[in-house]
């Protein structure tokens, strides 16, 4: 019979896409105007993560969910007040600053030094999950690094499928260029994987998992360690949003045939 | 101040890339190493960056040398806020956006070499195979086309008989592919729809354009049936040359993202370019 899983899952909250961003300085290095006030979603490809793990906890009942997060407490708590919805899972936080400027080593360093205090942390037969890359940095390192603090060997980048078999081997796909996908089979555990899209839509908020889940995680929020996560050895020159505003040419009432034309020939062109 | 660059093709395993990488950055004796960031650099380079005791950077647009110092361009929050920094910390690696290295490491004057990936290591994981996205045969992302194509939501809603035309909507749309060569691009919105999963067989998600999704590099884009908001246009950065059909003349589109907006039917449009390009 196949064992239960322990997966755990590398993700921190990003500014909502549909906000405006303008950086600023601050005596930390450049950061977001109103940084504190700006809504705020579980990175989508760690997000992606997060439901593939779920998703796989439920082929194997008694598996376990972790979700590690590095990122400021006050927003993590806002943001788990949906995202517990999602799916069964327990949380370990490291209350640092989380965002597009920090530097990502200094990040997966504070990741590994929380997953490796983990009590029960059994590596050998972990799955470490997170996104392929991040949408604040998008440097797409972190996970690798964490992978190589904690001796993790085997790692995929950019899945969007992974096929367990009961003996714990599995297949995955991972987006390679010119839209195709490097297809392998790997052999057991431990393995770290940088999820893309997957193929899961994103679950619908239970409250009642919500609920659930809120038991563990404000304790974990309140024991959070602060962490000094900042720039690094990374000196800005500069961080500036390019005007790129264009003067559109709307054209209403044009003959669909004029329109056609018009569309081939700026394709030929 | 010594700059090398490494070419890497072919594909390989993390367990076997991360030592081989790794030695190839002690070996090189560079300050700094530019590399093109494609899946295998990805993926390996990271881990090898931090064995090697190197920093590293990823995404890179521009590469500026003077003297001993370097500064790197990069975006941040998914071409949202373009940064320019420096490091001191040596050796650093440069991991290029894919399509700009050649460029950058001309712009230095440095010849980049093969890197041979061949250290000893086991490994778990083997290799099958590459094999194609979606389920429609050929590929639909074509990333040396002038031409990106990108459909939207708007490809799956009710048309003026009130009902949907999936069928006719992913013949027009593969049509008008196979006409053009153009490489196809979609809106999050469309590739998250389980019905456009069932009918629109040659997409998915790897076809995704925007926040979450591909920031290809054409010199045209196309837009229907999309409404151009924020999220989604930011993978449009590097199309320079944008035109979009849609029915709503006050789309994203319109304020400031597309140099010209047809409001019309893309269903009507796109047959009708199809017969012309037949």
């Amino acid at each position: 019979m196949a064992k239960p899983l322990n997966m755990i899952v590398c993700g921190s909250l990003v500014p909502d896409p549909l906000q405006t961003l303008e950086p600023v300085q601050t005596p930390q290095g450049p950061g977001l105007k109103n940084e504190q006030m700006l809504p705020s979603v579980l990175d989508p490809w760690a997000a992606c993560a997060l439901y593939e793990a779920a998703n796989l906890a439920k082929l194997r009942p008694g598996s376990k969910v972790t979700l590690v997060a590095v990122g400021p407490k006050a927003k993590l708590q806002q943001l788990m007040m949906t995202v517990a919805q999602k799916a069964p899972f327990q949380l370990v936080a490291v209350n640092a600053p989380a965002g597009g400027f920090t530097d990502a080593q200094e990040t997966a360093t504070e990741l590994a030094k929380a997953i490796k205090a983990m009590p029960d942390l059994d590596l050998p037969s972990t799955l470490l999950f997170g996104g392929c890359a991040s949408a604040s940095r998008d440097a797409g390192v972190t996970l690798q690094f964490v992978a190589e603090m904690l001796g993790i060997t085997e790692f995929f980048m950019g899945v969007d499928e992974l096929k367990l078999a009961d003996d714990d081997s599995f297949t995955v796909l991972e987006r390679i260029e010119g839209g195709k996908y490097l297809s392998s089979t790997c052999a057991g555990f431990p393995v770290a994987v940088g999820w893309a899209t997957g193929s899961l839509p994103e679950p619908p908020n239970n409250p009642q998992t919500g609920m659930m889940n809120m038991r563990g995680i404000m304790p974990a929020l309140m024991k959070a360690p602060v962490a000094n996560v900042g720039i690094g050895g990374i000196s800005y020159e500069k961080a500036e949003v390019p005007s790129a505003k264009r003067a559109t040419v709307v054209k209403k009432d044009m003959a669909v045939d004029d329109i056609a034309r018009e569309i081939v020939e700026w394709i030929k062109g | 101040m010594k700059i090398a660059a490494f070419t890497i093709d072919g594909n390989g395993t993390f367990a076997q890339d991360v030592p081989a990488f790794a030695a190839a950055i002690a070996a090189a004796g560079a300050d700094v190493i530019l590399v093109p960031g494609t899946s295998r650099v990805r993926r390996s380079f990271p881990a090898a960056a931090l064995r090697a005791g190197a920093a590293i950077d990823t995404n890179a647009v521009a590469v500026l040398a003077d003297g001993d110092k370097v500064s790197v361009q990069r975006w941040a929050y998914r071409q949202r806020i373009l940064t320019t920094f420096t490091r001191k910390a040596r050796p650093w690696i440069i991991a290029t956006d894919p399509a700009l290295f050649a460029d950058i490491c001309a712009s230095l004057g440095v010849q980049p070499e093969p890197l041979a990936a061949d250290a000893e290591a086991s490994t778990r994981t083997k290799i099958n195979g590459v094999v194609a996205a979606g389920t429609g045969g050929e590929s639909t992302i074509k990333p040396d086309s002038p031409l990106l194509f990108v459909a939207g939501a708007g490809w799956t809603k009710k048309q003026a008989d009130g009902a949907t035309h999936l069928d006719e909507a992913a013949a027009t749309i593969t049509g008008f592919l196979a006409k053009s060569g153009a490489s196809l691009g979609s809106s999050k919105s469309l590739v998250d729809m389980p019905e456009a999963a069932k009918a629109f067989r040659f997409m998915s998600h790897m076809n995704q354009v925007g926040q979450t999704g591909a920031t290809p590099r054409h010199a045209k884009g196309l837009s229907t049936c999309c409404h151009g908001e924020e999220p989604h246009v930011v993978g449009w950065r590097f199309v320079n040359d944008r035109r979009a059909v849609n029915l709503d003349a006050n789309c994203g589109w319109a304020q400031g993202k597309a140099d010209i907006l047809y409001v019309a039917d893309a269903f009507a449009v796109m047959k009708r370019v199809n017969e012309l390009l037949a």
